[in-house]
């Protein structure tokens, strides 16, 4: 009996999770402005509890795609018996309302992790916090019950059975994809927390990016992670072989990213050296914003994308009010308070902080391109200037010279010092690195390809010269130590992120130059008993069969790889017929390695016994996603640096100072 | 000018001169990348330019799909179902291209009425409709319901 109202128990712990958000929103800020601690003391309590029941809520969705009840209108759209239990729990973020409460869910266990993990901040600090958070927890709380309840029920025509998963996204890559992106977008609103609270507490200072940075870098390492598996999974899934398109809904997920990248290194020059601390507020706030763009963009339906679903207006609607009222508000607070926190800290021209600042003009400037193509098709077609799309040209033309400048100023950064460098110095570390980055690049393109191309020595000499620059810098900090066990146990684990991100972006850099300039494509005809050589590799078909799935049923190829004539190994593509919903889907098959992908997929039976095959031979395709790995784990690397733990300790002994009323002795 | 005014100074004519740069960059490469959308009706009422990139969009027209038996060419018909537009594709075609079902398609106009097409787009979810077909099909209904 109990499982019958499972639905109804999930809403109504989705309105007490409204009601505690609200409270949450409400009573701990009250607090601060009358000064009363049993008011702020609620902050923590109610986002335990905002999050407990959430959670409640999202258990109950998931049970009811486990028990198969189609009565719930997004069950039905969205599962089906025949489908496999695994796929039955993540098929609850498959669709839109699900998607909004997982996003929910997240909101309030970052709340709750905020929660859990200040107790060395002062108790204003985690009120105003947390409050921030509650309000924008009401927001996508009212959002989810008012537009887009998950549990709505299809009573009393239930259908006997459901509509089925998409099955794009019946595979490991949206398991796991979603969620990630989900983290770094939500996680940015801690960030976004702290500026507000800054602001509204007047307390900007070293002690505040101490909180916000490991917030910000994981946030940021997630949303990393969330991007490359996107892009991993839009490579072996569509079918393709592509793993980046510039489409709109990439684009909502890539501007968050690059202002985050800038928030993270603005932070590093204000906890360092006390400047930037208005310019990182904003970004705090430009951040939050844009990942709050990127979901109206895609939860809205106003793009037409590849990731585009069916949707309804009214939702975008709410949640370009919602947008409006936190950007329109935490302006508004940063333009009453920002001024009054100013404090300026003079630099040269050639320092870390002024090529910490040129990092992130450029890094705005990406953003704003971004945005721009994004957003100008969205623009023209509101003011009924006609329908037009922004092709990868564009975003190519402008991203490509950029990056390179980026990097550029990136190889120099990291062996300038704080507050003034000599430029003699700084030459004569790097020439060599820079000579050296010159050479290899502009040979390395004769030695892979067999000629010279203009965009492969650039891209090489990009990434290599963020290497060897590294490397020098590395060499030079070890040298001088006494041994170079006792050089690396003196360096930060600080040092060893920024180490490992930077080597990241190069690593990134090499795969994506490799990939564009010696991906070899072609679409063929084949027959069994026929074969086609690419890029070395000859591919022949021997068998096509037919084969049952759970809940499809495929043709498949079998394709023997050989090479000089000698077999190599077997490929079995698909092409897949879900019954539930009729829908065909290409199912790749595939041959990772290190320096080169292997790439089977099959296009349309031709009628005739062939099938028309997409044959693909990807150079260092892995690397695109190895890189963004590294780079987040050096977003992580620099989080649980010695020195925010330290932090903790001197403010457990400063609470015991508050405690034993030494507060006038200590100040 | 005292230094610290004059290094502001320096910062604000810097910042001014990347953003112009920028802003100049941009307009630039969005003016030569920007893919116009015209539906078949446009096209057949000869609005559409010739020999420059554009994106059309209807329906496929039932039947109208026929594959070359030697190569992967393949011509099909877009359609509002009051007119026409030829569409020429080499290539393998999009699981969920079929018959009676909206696509977008990126190309150049050969001529009038035929489109030589680089790219062909169907959607994800079988419901979804691409916003600019939905328009283009606006109060249009298929022959084969009217009859």
């Amino acid at each position: 009996m109990l499982s019958k109202i499972i639905p109804e128990l999930g809403h109504f712990a989705l309105i007490l999770a409204l009601l505690m958000a609200l409270f949450q929103a409400l009573v701990p800020m009250a607090g601060t402005l009358t000064r009363r601690p049993l008011w702020m003391a609620f902050a923590r309590p109610l986002a335990g509890g905002q999050f407990l029941f959430l959670a409640i809520a999202y258990l109950c969705l998931t049970a009811s795609f486990l028990l198969d009840d189609f009565s719930v209108a997004y069950v039905a759209n969205n599962s089906n018996s025949m489908l496999p239990w695994y796929y039955k729990t993540t098929a609850v973020w498959g669709s839109h309302e699900g998607s909004v409460l997982l996003w929910s869910l997240i909101l309030g266990g970052w709340g709750f992790a905020v929660s859990q993990f200040s107790s060395q901040l002062p108790r204003d600090m985690v009120a105003r916090v947390l409050s921030v958070m509650g309000m924008v927890c009401s927001g996508f709380l009212l959002f989810v019950l008012v537009t887009s309840n998950p549990f709505e029920r299809l009573l009393p025509n239930m259908p006997q059975d459901g509509a089925d998963l998409n099955p794009l996204l019946q595979d490991f890559g949206l398991v796991i994809h979603p969620p990630m992106l989900y983290m770094g977008y939500v996680g940015f609103s801690v960030v976004f927390a702290f500026a507000i609270a800054g602001l509204l507490g007047g307390r900007l200072d070293a002690a505040w990016t101490r909180w916000a940075r490991p917030w910000t870098n994981v946030a940021w390492a997630f949303l990393t992670v969330g991007i490359a598996l996107g892009s991993w999974w839009a490579y072996y899934e569509l079918g393709w072989g592509g793993w980046w398109f510039w489409d709109p809904v990439e684009n909502a997920s890539l501007l968050p990213w690059l202002s985050g990248t800038a928030l993270i290194h603005s932070l590093a020059v204000t906890e360092k050296r006390g400047s930037f601390r208005s310019w990182t507020v904003l970004l705090a706030i430009i951040t939050f914003s844009l990942s709050l763009l990127g979901t109206f963009l895609v939860r809205s339906g106003v793009l037409t994308s590849v990731h585009a679903f069916a949707n309804d207006p009214a939702r975008g609607t709410f949640i370009l009010v919602l947008l409006g009222l936190t950007v329109g508000l935490s302006l508004l607070v940063f333009a009453l308070r920002a001024p009054r926190m100013s404090h300026s800290v003079g630099f040269n021209w050639l320092s870390r902080d002024a090529l910490l600042l040129v990092n992130n003009i450029l890094l705005v400037i990406m953003t704003v391109t971004v945005l721009l193509g994004t957003l100008y098709p969205l623009l023209l077609d509101a003011l009924g200037l006609g329908k037009i799309s922004v092709g990868p040209p564009y975003f190519n033309a402008l991203f490509v010279p950029l990056t390179v400048l980026l990097c550029v100023f990136m190889g120099l950064g990291p062996l300038a010092r704080w507050k003034q460098t000599s430029g003699r110095e700084l030459f004569k570390r790097l020439a060599a690195a820079g000579v050296a980055a010159l050479v290899i690049g502009m040979v390395a393109p004769l030695l892979y390809g067999g000629e010279w191309d203009l965009w492969v020595s650039l891209g090489l000499v990009t990434a290599l010269w963020l290497v060897l620059s590294l490397a020098r810098d590395l060499f030079d900090k070890l040298r001088n130590a006494s041994s170079p066990g006792a050089g690396v146990k003196r360096l930060s684990l600080a040092y060893w992120g920024m180490v490992v991100g930077h080597l990241g972006l190069a690593v990134t850099i090499v795969g994506v130059t490799m990939v564009s300039n010696y991906n070899v494509e072609r679409n063929i005809r084949l027959a069994p008993g026929e074969s086609a050589e690419i890029a070395g590799y000859t591919f022949a078909m021997q068998e096509l069969r037919e084969r049952r799935g759970p809940n499809f049923i495929a043709d498949t190829a079998t394709i023997a790889v050989s090479r000089d004539g000698e077999h190599r190994f077997t490929m079995y593509p698909e092409k897949r017929f879900y019954l539930a919903r009729g829908m065909p889907m290409t199912d790749v098959a595939l041959r990772p390695g290190l320096l080169r992908d292997l790439y089977v997929a099959m296009g349309e039976d031709l009628g005739d016994g062939s099938w028309a095959m997409r044959v693909q031979f990807k150079p260092f395709v892995r690397w695109l996603w190895l890189g963004a790995l590294l780079m987040a784990v050096g977003g992580v690397l620099a989080v649980v640096d010695r020195r925010y733990r330290r932090v903790k300790r001197r403010a457990e002994q400063a609470r015991t100072a508050d405690a034993a009323g030494l507060e006038g002795a200590r100040a | 000018m005292n230094p610290k005014r004059k290094q502001r100074l320096m910062i604000v004519l810097g910042l001014a001169a990347l953003a112009a740069i920028a802003v100049g960059l941009t307009l630039y490469s969005l003016s030569s990348n920007i893919n116009l959308f015209f539906s078949p009706e446009q096209i057949a009422k000869g609005e559409a330019p010739l020999e420059r990139q554009i994106r059309a969009g209807g329906m496929v027209k039932e039947g109208s799909v026929q594959r070359d038996s030697e190569s992967l060419d393949v011509t099909f018909v877009v359609t509002d179902y009051e007119n026409d537009l030829k569409v020429r594709y080499s290539g393998i075609l999009p699981d969920l291209f079929r018959e009676g079902q909206g696509v977008v398609v990126v190309g150049k106009l050969e001529e009038e009425r035929l489109m030589r097409a680089g790219q062909v787009l169907a959607k994800h979810d079988e419901n979804y409709m691409p916003p600019e077909v939905a328009e283009v099909m606006q109060g249009k209904m298929p022959t084969d319901t009217l009859e």
